[in-house]
Protein backbone atom coordinates (compact mmCIF):
# COMPACT_ATOMS: atom_id res chain seq x y z
CA UNK A 1 0.00 0.00 0.00
CA UNK A 2 2.34 2.72 0.75
CA UNK A 3 5.02 1.61 -1.42
CA UNK A 4 2.33 1.86 -3.97
CA UNK A 5 1.85 5.48 -3.39
CA UNK A 6 5.81 6.62 -3.73
CA UNK A 7 5.47 4.35 -6.87
CA UNK A 8 2.77 6.81 -8.31
CA UNK A 9 4.13 10.21 -6.81
CA UNK A 10 7.65 9.21 -8.35
CA UNK A 11 5.61 8.25 -11.78
CA UNK A 12 3.58 11.52 -11.48
CA UNK A 13 7.26 13.42 -10.92
CA UNK A 14 8.62 11.80 -14.16
CA UNK A 15 5.68 12.48 -16.27
CA UNK A 16 5.56 16.26 -14.88
CA UNK A 17 8.95 16.73 -15.62
CA UNK A 18 8.98 14.78 -19.07
CA UNK A 19 6.26 17.03 -19.85
CA UNK A 20 7.63 20.38 -18.90
CA UNK A 21 10.95 19.29 -20.55
CA UNK A 22 9.57 18.82 -23.97
CA UNK A 23 7.65 22.33 -23.57
CA UNK A 24 10.83 24.20 -22.89
CA UNK A 25 12.45 22.09 -25.65
CA UNK A 26 9.42 23.14 -27.97
CA UNK A 27 9.37 26.60 -27.60
CA UNK A 28 13.20 27.16 -26.52
CA UNK A 29 11.75 30.88 -24.84
CA UNK A 30 13.33 32.04 -21.19
CA UNK A 31 9.57 32.14 -20.58
CA UNK A 32 9.81 28.39 -19.82
CA UNK A 33 13.25 27.41 -18.68
CA UNK A 34 14.02 23.50 -18.72
CA UNK A 35 13.59 21.87 -15.36
CA UNK A 36 17.24 20.77 -15.50
CA UNK A 37 18.00 24.29 -15.54
CA UNK A 38 15.62 25.53 -12.50
CA UNK A 39 16.92 22.47 -10.19
CA UNK A 40 20.37 23.99 -10.39
CA UNK A 41 18.71 27.57 -9.89
CA UNK A 42 17.24 26.03 -6.87
CA UNK A 43 20.83 24.25 -5.51
CA UNK A 44 22.41 27.48 -5.79
CA UNK A 45 19.96 29.58 -4.16
CA UNK A 46 18.18 28.08 -1.60
CA UNK A 47 20.07 28.60 0.89
CA UNK A 48 20.54 32.16 0.54
CA UNK A 49 17.78 33.49 -1.21
CA UNK A 50 14.86 30.71 -1.19
CA UNK A 51 14.71 29.34 2.17
CA UNK A 52 13.66 32.16 4.49
CA UNK A 53 10.61 32.61 2.46
CA UNK A 54 9.77 29.23 2.81
CA UNK A 55 9.79 29.18 6.65
CA UNK A 56 7.11 32.14 6.20
CA UNK A 57 5.01 30.29 4.21
CA UNK A 58 4.96 27.05 6.07
CA UNK A 59 4.58 28.66 9.70
CA UNK A 60 1.62 30.57 8.13
CA UNK A 61 0.27 27.23 6.37
CA UNK A 62 1.01 25.21 9.74
CA UNK A 63 -0.12 27.94 12.05
CA UNK A 64 -3.25 28.42 10.08
CA UNK A 65 -4.08 24.33 9.91
CA UNK A 66 -3.48 24.06 13.69
CA UNK A 67 -6.32 26.83 14.75
CA UNK A 68 -8.88 25.45 12.06
CA UNK A 69 -8.21 22.44 13.73
CA UNK A 70 -8.29 23.34 17.44
CA UNK A 71 -11.42 25.71 16.74
CA UNK A 72 -13.24 23.62 14.38
CA UNK A 73 -12.67 20.06 16.00
CA UNK A 74 -14.49 20.68 19.25
CA UNK A 75 -16.59 22.90 17.78
CA UNK A 76 -18.03 19.88 15.20
CA UNK A 77 -17.72 17.37 18.09
CA UNK A 78 -20.05 19.52 20.58
CA UNK A 79 -22.73 19.49 17.31
CA UNK A 80 -22.32 15.82 16.53
CA UNK A 81 -22.59 15.23 19.74
CA UNK A 82 -25.41 17.70 21.39
CA UNK A 83 -28.63 17.89 19.05
CA UNK A 84 -29.49 21.19 20.45
CA UNK A 85 -26.08 22.94 19.77
CA UNK A 86 -26.27 21.13 16.53
CA UNK A 87 -30.11 22.42 15.85
CA UNK A 88 -28.48 26.32 16.89
CA UNK A 89 -25.21 26.58 14.98
CA UNK A 90 -25.73 24.13 11.78
CA UNK A 91 -28.31 26.59 9.85
CA UNK A 92 -25.09 29.57 10.78
CA UNK A 93 -22.49 26.87 9.11
CA UNK A 94 -24.30 25.86 5.94
CA UNK A 95 -25.16 28.99 5.12
CA UNK A 96 -21.77 30.93 5.40
CA UNK A 97 -20.59 27.46 3.76
CA UNK A 98 -20.66 28.15 0.12
CA UNK A 99 -19.94 31.94 0.29
CA UNK A 100 -16.28 31.49 -1.84
CA UNK A 101 -14.17 32.65 1.49
CA UNK A 102 -11.58 34.77 -1.04
CA UNK A 103 -14.44 37.23 -1.56
CA UNK A 104 -13.78 37.71 2.45
CA UNK A 105 -10.51 39.21 1.81
CA UNK A 106 -10.88 43.08 1.36
CA UNK A 107 -13.33 42.64 4.33
CA UNK A 108 -10.53 40.63 6.24
CA UNK A 109 -8.04 43.21 5.40
CA UNK A 110 -10.01 46.03 6.18
CA UNK A 111 -10.74 44.82 9.28
CA UNK A 112 -7.30 43.37 10.30
CA UNK A 113 -4.59 44.90 7.93
CA UNK A 114 -2.81 43.99 5.69
CA UNK A 115 -0.43 41.92 8.13
CA UNK A 116 -0.20 38.55 9.39
CA UNK A 117 -3.15 38.57 10.95
CA UNK A 118 -5.16 38.84 7.82
CA UNK A 119 -3.19 36.05 6.36
CA UNK A 120 -4.35 33.86 9.19
CA UNK A 121 -7.64 34.29 9.14
CA UNK A 122 -7.97 33.81 5.46
CA UNK A 123 -6.17 30.19 5.94
CA UNK A 124 -8.33 29.42 8.57
CA UNK A 125 -11.55 30.39 7.21
CA UNK A 126 -10.58 27.82 4.24
CA UNK A 127 -10.10 25.09 6.92
CA UNK A 128 -12.49 25.54 9.70
CA UNK A 129 -15.64 25.11 7.66
CA UNK A 130 -14.30 21.61 5.93
CA UNK A 131 -13.56 20.59 9.25
CA UNK A 132 -16.62 21.76 11.90
CA UNK A 133 -18.66 19.91 9.17
CA UNK A 134 -16.38 16.38 9.15
CA UNK A 135 -16.06 15.94 12.64
CA UNK A 136 -19.59 17.13 13.40
CA UNK A 137 -20.93 14.55 10.64
CA UNK A 138 -18.22 11.78 11.87
CA UNK A 139 -19.54 12.39 15.74
CA UNK A 140 -23.20 11.64 14.18
CA UNK A 141 -22.53 8.47 12.17
CA UNK A 142 -20.75 6.62 15.22
CA UNK A 143 -23.46 3.27 16.11
CA UNK A 144 -25.48 3.97 19.27
CA UNK A 145 -24.37 0.72 20.25
CA UNK A 146 -20.75 2.03 20.15
CA UNK A 147 -21.31 3.60 23.24
CA UNK A 148 -23.31 1.14 25.04
CA UNK A 149 -19.55 -0.45 26.70
CA UNK A 150 -19.29 2.59 28.00
CA UNK A 151 -22.53 3.45 29.24
CA UNK A 152 -22.82 0.04 31.24
CA UNK A 153 -18.84 1.28 32.94
CA UNK A 154 -20.57 4.69 34.10
CA UNK A 155 -17.79 6.19 31.59
CA UNK A 156 -17.50 10.11 32.18
CA UNK A 157 -18.18 12.52 29.58
CA UNK A 158 -14.25 13.00 29.17
CA UNK A 159 -13.62 9.19 29.02
CA UNK A 160 -16.07 8.67 26.42
CA UNK A 161 -14.70 11.89 24.52
CA UNK A 162 -11.09 10.33 24.78
CA UNK A 163 -12.40 6.72 23.94
CA UNK A 164 -14.65 6.94 21.66
CA UNK A 165 -15.67 10.08 20.22
CA UNK A 166 -11.66 11.05 19.44
CA UNK A 167 -10.06 8.32 17.77
CA UNK A 168 -13.79 7.25 15.77
CA UNK A 169 -13.59 10.79 14.30
CA UNK A 170 -9.73 11.16 14.19
CA UNK A 171 -9.69 9.91 10.22
CA UNK A 172 -12.68 11.45 9.03
CA UNK A 173 -10.90 14.81 10.32
CA UNK A 174 -7.43 14.68 8.78
CA UNK A 175 -8.86 13.51 5.39
CA UNK A 176 -10.64 16.68 5.93
CA UNK A 177 -7.93 18.91 6.59
CA UNK A 178 -5.59 17.03 4.04
CA UNK A 179 -8.20 18.08 0.82
CA UNK A 180 -8.92 21.71 2.38
CA UNK A 181 -5.07 22.14 2.18
CA UNK A 182 -4.98 23.12 -1.68
CA UNK A 183 -6.96 25.76 -1.45
CA UNK A 184 -5.03 26.84 1.54
CA UNK A 185 -1.93 26.91 -0.48
CA UNK A 186 -3.92 28.73 -2.71
CA UNK A 187 -5.38 31.29 -0.95
CA UNK A 188 -1.50 31.67 1.12
CA UNK A 189 0.23 32.24 -1.90
CA UNK A 190 -2.72 35.06 -3.02
CA UNK A 191 -2.27 36.86 0.53
CA UNK A 192 1.40 36.82 0.85
CA UNK A 193 1.42 38.83 -3.02
CA UNK A 194 0.96 41.62 -0.24
CA UNK A 195 1.59 43.21 2.82
CA UNK A 196 4.93 41.52 2.86
CA UNK A 197 8.27 40.84 1.73
CA UNK A 198 8.46 37.07 3.06
CA UNK A 199 6.98 33.97 1.57
CA UNK A 200 6.82 32.32 -1.48
CA UNK A 201 3.97 34.20 -3.11
CA UNK A 202 6.02 37.20 -2.72
CA UNK A 203 9.05 35.34 -3.94
CA UNK A 204 7.38 34.05 -7.19
CA UNK A 205 5.46 37.45 -7.72
CA UNK A 206 8.78 39.46 -7.13
CA UNK A 207 11.03 37.15 -9.38
CA UNK A 208 8.30 37.73 -12.04
CA UNK A 209 8.58 41.44 -11.72
CA UNK A 210 12.14 41.10 -12.57
CA UNK A 211 11.88 38.84 -15.27
CA UNK A 212 14.10 36.30 -13.58
CA UNK A 213 11.84 33.17 -14.61
CA UNK A 214 14.42 30.95 -13.24
CA UNK A 215 13.41 32.37 -10.08
CA UNK A 216 9.90 32.30 -10.49
CA UNK A 217 10.36 28.82 -11.64
CA UNK A 218 12.03 27.56 -8.60
CA UNK A 219 9.81 29.94 -6.42
CA UNK A 220 6.75 27.75 -8.38
CA UNK A 221 8.71 24.28 -7.89
CA UNK A 222 9.68 24.91 -4.13
CA UNK A 223 6.13 26.09 -3.18
CA UNK A 224 4.71 22.65 -4.77
CA UNK A 225 6.89 20.63 -3.03
CA UNK A 226 6.24 22.18 0.26
CA UNK A 227 2.44 21.64 -0.31
CA UNK A 228 3.28 17.97 -1.07
CA UNK A 229 4.95 17.44 2.36
CA UNK A 230 2.35 18.79 4.59
CA UNK A 231 -0.05 16.42 2.23
CA UNK A 232 2.08 13.39 2.44
CA UNK A 233 2.85 13.58 5.95
CA UNK A 234 -1.18 14.38 7.11
CA UNK A 235 -1.27 11.30 4.91
CA UNK A 236 1.38 9.44 6.76
CA UNK A 237 -0.42 10.50 10.49
CA UNK A 238 -3.52 9.47 9.52
CA UNK A 239 -1.79 5.49 8.04
CA UNK A 240 -0.45 5.32 11.71
CA UNK A 241 -3.39 6.76 13.41
CA UNK A 242 -6.03 5.01 11.67
CA UNK A 243 -4.18 1.55 11.50
CA UNK A 244 -7.10 -0.05 12.79
CA UNK A 245 -9.30 0.79 10.24
CA UNK B 1 -30.18 -8.46 45.80
CA UNK B 2 -31.39 -7.13 41.98
CA UNK B 3 -35.10 -6.10 42.92
CA UNK B 4 -37.66 -5.73 39.31
CA UNK B 5 -40.77 -5.01 39.85
CA UNK B 6 -43.39 -4.52 36.95
CA UNK B 7 -40.61 -3.30 34.51
CA UNK B 8 -41.63 -2.27 30.84
CA UNK B 9 -39.74 -1.16 28.16
CA UNK B 10 -41.26 1.19 24.68
CA UNK B 11 -38.80 1.75 21.78
CA UNK B 12 -39.67 4.64 19.95
CA UNK B 13 -39.07 3.69 16.36
CA UNK B 14 -39.80 5.55 13.41
CA UNK B 15 -44.04 5.81 13.79
CA UNK B 16 -45.08 2.99 16.04
CA UNK B 17 -43.54 2.32 19.75
CA UNK B 18 -42.82 -1.30 20.04
CA UNK B 19 -43.16 -2.59 23.51
CA UNK B 20 -40.05 -4.83 24.05
CA UNK B 21 -40.62 -5.63 27.53
CA UNK B 22 -44.00 -6.19 29.40
CA UNK B 23 -44.06 -6.21 33.99
CA UNK B 24 -41.75 -8.15 34.23
CA UNK B 25 -41.07 -8.68 38.40
CA UNK B 26 -38.24 -10.58 39.29
CA UNK B 27 -35.83 -10.97 42.24
CA UNK B 28 -32.10 -12.37 41.85
CA UNK B 29 -30.40 -12.81 45.38
CA UNK B 30 -27.06 -11.52 46.05
CA UNK B 31 -24.30 -13.89 44.55
CA UNK B 32 -26.72 -16.12 42.53
CA UNK B 33 -26.44 -16.73 38.54
CA UNK B 34 -29.65 -16.89 36.97
CA UNK B 35 -29.76 -17.47 33.26
CA UNK B 36 -32.20 -16.12 30.87
CA UNK B 37 -33.80 -18.09 28.07
CA UNK B 38 -36.61 -17.04 25.75
CA UNK B 39 -37.26 -16.45 21.76
CA UNK B 40 -35.13 -14.02 19.66
CA UNK B 41 -37.23 -10.97 19.94
CA UNK B 42 -38.17 -11.40 23.68
CA UNK B 43 -36.48 -8.43 25.32
CA UNK B 44 -33.89 -10.43 26.62
CA UNK B 45 -30.98 -7.82 26.12
CA UNK B 46 -33.22 -5.30 26.86
CA UNK B 47 -33.79 -6.36 29.86
CA UNK B 48 -29.79 -6.55 30.14
CA UNK B 49 -29.42 -2.87 29.04
CA UNK B 50 -31.78 -1.68 31.84
CA UNK B 51 -29.71 -3.67 34.58
CA UNK B 52 -26.34 -2.00 33.24
CA UNK B 53 -28.06 1.63 32.54
CA UNK B 54 -27.63 1.57 28.91
CA UNK B 55 -31.83 2.01 28.67
CA UNK B 56 -32.87 4.75 31.03
CA UNK B 57 -36.12 4.77 30.03
CA UNK B 58 -38.47 2.40 31.56
CA UNK B 59 -41.94 1.83 33.45
CA UNK B 60 -41.46 0.03 36.82
CA UNK B 61 -38.82 0.03 40.00
CA UNK B 62 -35.30 -1.61 39.59
CA UNK B 63 -33.01 -1.50 42.62
CA UNK B 64 -29.39 -3.22 42.71
CA UNK B 65 -29.17 -3.68 46.80
CA UNK B 66 -31.93 -1.21 47.36
CA UNK B 67 -30.33 1.64 45.35
CA UNK B 68 -31.63 2.54 41.97
CA UNK B 69 -29.50 1.70 38.66
CA UNK B 70 -26.19 4.26 38.57
CA UNK B 71 -23.56 2.72 36.11
CA UNK B 72 -21.26 5.16 37.99
CA UNK B 73 -21.45 3.74 41.38
CA UNK B 74 -22.12 -0.02 40.32
CA UNK B 75 -19.37 -2.00 38.89
CA UNK B 76 -21.14 -3.97 35.74
CA UNK B 77 -19.10 -6.60 33.88
CA UNK B 78 -21.24 -6.53 30.68
CA UNK B 79 -20.54 -8.73 27.09
CA UNK B 80 -22.61 -7.61 24.55
CA UNK B 81 -24.18 -9.77 22.23
CA UNK B 82 -22.25 -7.62 19.27
CA UNK B 83 -19.22 -8.00 21.88
CA UNK B 84 -18.74 -4.21 22.38
CA UNK B 85 -14.78 -3.94 21.76
CA UNK B 86 -13.49 -0.54 19.80
CA UNK B 87 -12.24 -1.00 16.78
CA UNK B 88 -9.27 1.04 17.68
CA UNK B 89 -8.26 -0.28 20.39
CA UNK B 90 -6.09 -3.36 20.34
CA UNK B 91 -6.93 -6.90 21.99
CA UNK B 92 -4.77 -5.69 25.09
CA UNK B 93 -6.56 -2.76 25.13
CA UNK B 94 -9.98 -3.54 25.02
CA UNK B 95 -9.45 -6.55 27.77
CA UNK B 96 -8.08 -3.34 30.11
CA UNK B 97 -10.66 -0.92 28.88
CA UNK B 98 -13.35 -2.01 31.83
CA UNK B 99 -10.63 -1.61 34.54
CA UNK B 100 -9.12 1.34 33.12
CA UNK B 101 -12.92 3.09 33.17
CA UNK B 102 -13.08 2.00 36.93
CA UNK B 103 -9.78 2.51 37.76
CA UNK B 104 -7.61 4.22 35.64
CA UNK B 105 -4.94 3.39 33.58
CA UNK B 106 -3.63 -0.16 33.92
CA UNK B 107 -0.69 -2.12 32.89
CA UNK B 108 -1.64 -6.22 32.37
CA UNK B 109 -0.81 -7.75 35.98
CA UNK B 110 -1.31 -11.46 36.86
CA UNK B 111 -4.53 -11.92 37.41
CA UNK B 112 -5.14 -10.38 33.92
CA UNK B 113 -2.91 -12.76 32.42
CA UNK B 114 -4.12 -15.39 33.86
CA UNK B 115 -7.72 -14.58 32.28
CA UNK B 116 -6.09 -13.97 28.85
CA UNK B 117 -4.32 -16.97 29.08
CA UNK B 118 -7.77 -18.78 29.89
CA UNK B 119 -9.52 -17.67 27.16
CA UNK B 120 -6.05 -18.51 24.83
CA UNK B 121 -6.62 -14.79 23.25
CA UNK B 122 -2.69 -13.96 25.04
CA UNK B 123 -0.89 -14.19 22.09
CA UNK B 124 -3.25 -11.98 20.22
CA UNK B 125 -2.09 -9.18 22.72
CA UNK B 126 -1.73 -6.20 19.57
CA UNK B 127 -4.28 -7.20 17.14
CA UNK B 128 -6.93 -4.95 16.10
CA UNK B 129 -10.74 -6.33 16.37
CA UNK B 130 -10.73 -6.55 12.64
CA UNK B 131 -8.13 -8.62 12.30
CA UNK B 132 -9.83 -11.23 14.78
CA UNK B 133 -12.76 -14.27 13.98
CA UNK B 134 -15.83 -14.03 16.05
CA UNK B 135 -15.06 -16.41 18.54
CA UNK B 136 -11.76 -14.61 19.36
CA UNK B 137 -13.51 -11.37 19.75
CA UNK B 138 -16.14 -12.73 21.90
CA UNK B 139 -13.79 -13.97 24.26
CA UNK B 140 -12.03 -10.45 24.46
CA UNK B 141 -15.05 -9.66 25.13
CA UNK B 142 -15.48 -12.06 28.27
CA UNK B 143 -11.31 -11.08 29.23
CA UNK B 144 -12.68 -7.26 29.51
CA UNK B 145 -15.86 -8.49 32.11
CA UNK B 146 -13.74 -10.68 33.94
CA UNK B 147 -10.54 -8.65 34.28
CA UNK B 148 -12.73 -5.78 36.17
CA UNK B 149 -13.86 -8.01 38.76
CA UNK B 150 -17.92 -7.03 38.85
CA UNK B 151 -20.29 -6.82 41.60
CA UNK B 152 -22.41 -7.72 38.66
CA UNK B 153 -22.08 -9.60 35.71
CA UNK B 154 -24.34 -8.84 32.20
CA UNK B 155 -23.40 -11.88 29.88
CA UNK B 156 -25.52 -11.62 27.04
CA UNK B 157 -25.07 -14.88 25.11
CA UNK B 158 -21.36 -14.55 25.33
CA UNK B 159 -20.28 -18.01 24.00
CA UNK B 160 -22.81 -18.41 21.24
CA UNK B 161 -19.67 -17.71 18.35
CA UNK B 162 -17.33 -20.82 19.81
CA UNK B 163 -17.26 -24.23 18.63
CA UNK B 164 -19.13 -26.75 20.68
CA UNK B 165 -15.79 -27.88 22.58
CA UNK B 166 -14.39 -24.55 23.03
CA UNK B 167 -18.10 -23.38 24.14
CA UNK B 168 -18.08 -26.51 27.09
CA UNK B 169 -14.45 -25.36 27.77
CA UNK B 170 -15.45 -21.92 28.25
CA UNK B 171 -18.83 -22.68 30.30
CA UNK B 172 -16.58 -24.89 32.89
CA UNK B 173 -14.32 -22.15 33.03
CA UNK B 174 -16.58 -19.39 33.25
CA UNK B 175 -18.18 -21.43 36.49
CA UNK B 176 -14.52 -22.16 37.85
CA UNK B 177 -13.79 -17.84 37.76
CA UNK B 178 -17.47 -17.62 38.81
CA UNK B 179 -17.21 -19.50 42.15
CA UNK B 180 -14.15 -18.05 43.17
CA UNK B 181 -16.11 -14.57 43.76
CA UNK B 182 -19.18 -15.51 43.54
CA UNK B 183 -20.27 -12.59 41.24
CA UNK B 184 -24.63 -12.25 41.28
CA UNK B 185 -25.00 -13.14 37.45
CA UNK B 186 -27.64 -12.45 34.92
CA UNK B 187 -26.83 -15.06 31.68
CA UNK B 188 -28.69 -14.80 28.57
CA UNK B 189 -28.66 -17.77 26.65
CA UNK B 190 -30.43 -19.28 23.38
CA UNK B 191 -29.75 -22.70 24.39
CA UNK B 192 -31.75 -25.02 26.87
CA UNK B 193 -28.39 -26.79 27.48
CA UNK B 194 -26.43 -23.61 28.64
CA UNK B 195 -29.04 -22.69 30.93
CA UNK B 196 -28.87 -26.06 32.49
CA UNK B 197 -25.05 -26.31 33.12
CA UNK B 198 -24.88 -22.30 34.52
CA UNK B 199 -28.29 -21.26 36.07
CA UNK B 200 -29.27 -21.82 39.38
CA UNK B 201 -32.33 -20.25 38.88
CA UNK B 202 -34.12 -20.76 34.81
CA UNK B 203 -35.99 -17.52 33.84
CA UNK B 204 -38.12 -18.13 30.65
CA UNK B 205 -39.47 -14.95 28.74
CA UNK B 206 -42.38 -15.37 26.27
CA UNK B 207 -42.16 -14.02 22.40
CA UNK B 208 -42.41 -10.72 21.80
CA UNK B 209 -43.22 -8.50 24.08
CA UNK B 210 -41.23 -10.15 26.58
CA UNK B 211 -42.86 -11.75 29.63
CA UNK B 212 -41.57 -13.97 32.63
CA UNK B 213 -43.29 -16.64 31.53
CA UNK B 214 -41.46 -19.45 34.53
CA UNK B 215 -38.77 -19.08 36.66
CA UNK B 216 -37.71 -22.09 37.75
CA UNK B 217 -35.37 -23.27 40.06
CA UNK B 218 -32.77 -25.77 38.94
CA UNK B 219 -32.01 -28.85 40.35
CA UNK B 220 -28.99 -30.11 38.00
CA UNK B 221 -26.66 -26.63 38.74
CA UNK B 222 -23.41 -27.42 39.98
CA UNK B 223 -24.41 -31.20 39.53
CA UNK B 224 -21.53 -33.73 38.45
CA UNK B 225 -21.13 -35.22 34.91
CA UNK B 226 -24.48 -32.77 34.50
CA UNK B 227 -25.19 -33.70 31.15
CA UNK B 228 -24.94 -38.05 31.92
CA UNK B 229 -28.03 -37.25 34.74
CA UNK B 230 -31.67 -38.13 33.94
CA UNK B 231 -32.56 -35.25 35.60
CA UNK B 232 -30.83 -32.96 33.15
CA UNK B 233 -32.95 -34.54 30.63
CA UNK B 234 -36.12 -34.35 32.24
CA UNK B 235 -35.10 -30.76 32.95
CA UNK B 236 -34.13 -29.96 29.16
CA UNK B 237 -37.70 -31.41 28.35
CA UNK B 238 -39.58 -29.29 30.88
CA UNK B 239 -37.62 -26.76 29.44
CA UNK B 240 -38.40 -27.04 25.90
CA UNK B 241 -41.81 -27.71 26.72
CA UNK B 242 -42.41 -24.48 27.96
CA UNK B 243 -40.80 -22.59 24.88
CA UNK B 244 -43.02 -24.37 22.68
CA UNK B 245 -46.09 -23.88 23.96
CA UNK B 246 -45.26 -20.44 24.02
N1 LIG C 1 -33.61 0.35 18.99
C1 LIG C 1 -34.78 -0.31 18.83
N2 LIG C 1 -35.83 0.31 18.24
C2 LIG C 1 -36.99 -0.32 18.08
N3 LIG C 1 -37.24 -1.59 18.47
C3 LIG C 1 -36.23 -2.26 19.06
C4 LIG C 1 -34.95 -1.66 19.26
N4 LIG C 1 -34.15 -2.57 19.87
C5 LIG C 1 -34.90 -3.67 20.02
N5 LIG C 1 -36.14 -3.50 19.56
C6 LIG C 1 -37.26 -4.48 19.60
O1 LIG C 1 -37.42 -4.86 20.94
C7 LIG C 1 -37.67 -6.25 21.05
C8 LIG C 1 -36.69 -6.90 22.01
O2 LIG C 1 -35.40 -6.83 21.46
P1 LIG C 1 -34.14 -7.51 22.17
O3 LIG C 1 -32.93 -7.17 21.40
O4 LIG C 1 -34.14 -7.14 23.60
O5 LIG C 1 -34.49 -9.07 22.00
P2 LIG C 1 -33.60 -10.34 22.38
O6 LIG C 1 -34.45 -11.22 23.24
O7 LIG C 1 -32.29 -9.94 22.90
O8 LIG C 1 -33.44 -11.06 20.96
P3 LIG C 1 -32.24 -11.96 20.43
O9 LIG C 1 -32.36 -13.29 21.08
O10 LIG C 1 -32.49 -12.05 18.96
O11 LIG C 1 -30.96 -11.27 20.76
C9 LIG C 1 -37.62 -6.81 19.64
O12 LIG C 1 -38.94 -6.98 19.19
C10 LIG C 1 -36.92 -5.74 18.85
O13 LIG C 1 -37.42 -5.70 17.54
MG1 LIG D 1 -30.40 -10.12 22.29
Amino acid sequence: MRSRKWRGAIYSLIVVILAWWALSALLARPIVPSPYDVLLNIIATFTAKISTHVLYSLGRILAGILLAALLGVPLGFLMGYYDRIDRLLSPLVYFTYPIPKLALLPVVMLLFGLGEVSKLIMIVLIVVFQVVITSRDAVKSIPAETFHSLQSLGASKIQTFTEIILPASLPEVLTAIRLALGTAVSILFFTETFGTEYGMGYFIMDAWMRVNYLDMYAGIVVLSFMGFCIFSAIDAAETHLCAWR
Amino acid sequence: MIQVSNLSVWYQAINESVLALDRVSLDIPRGDIITLIGPSGSGKSTFLYVLAGIQRKYAGIVTIDGRPINPKTQRVGMILQNYGLLPWKNVRDNALLGIKIKSGPQELNDYSHYILQQLDIDTLLDRYPKELSGGQRQRVAIARAFIMKPDLLLMDEPFSALDAITREEMQALFLHIWKQNSVTTVFVTHSVDEALYLGSKIVVFSSSPGRVLEIIDNPCFQMEDLRLQDQYHSMSMRLRKILIKD
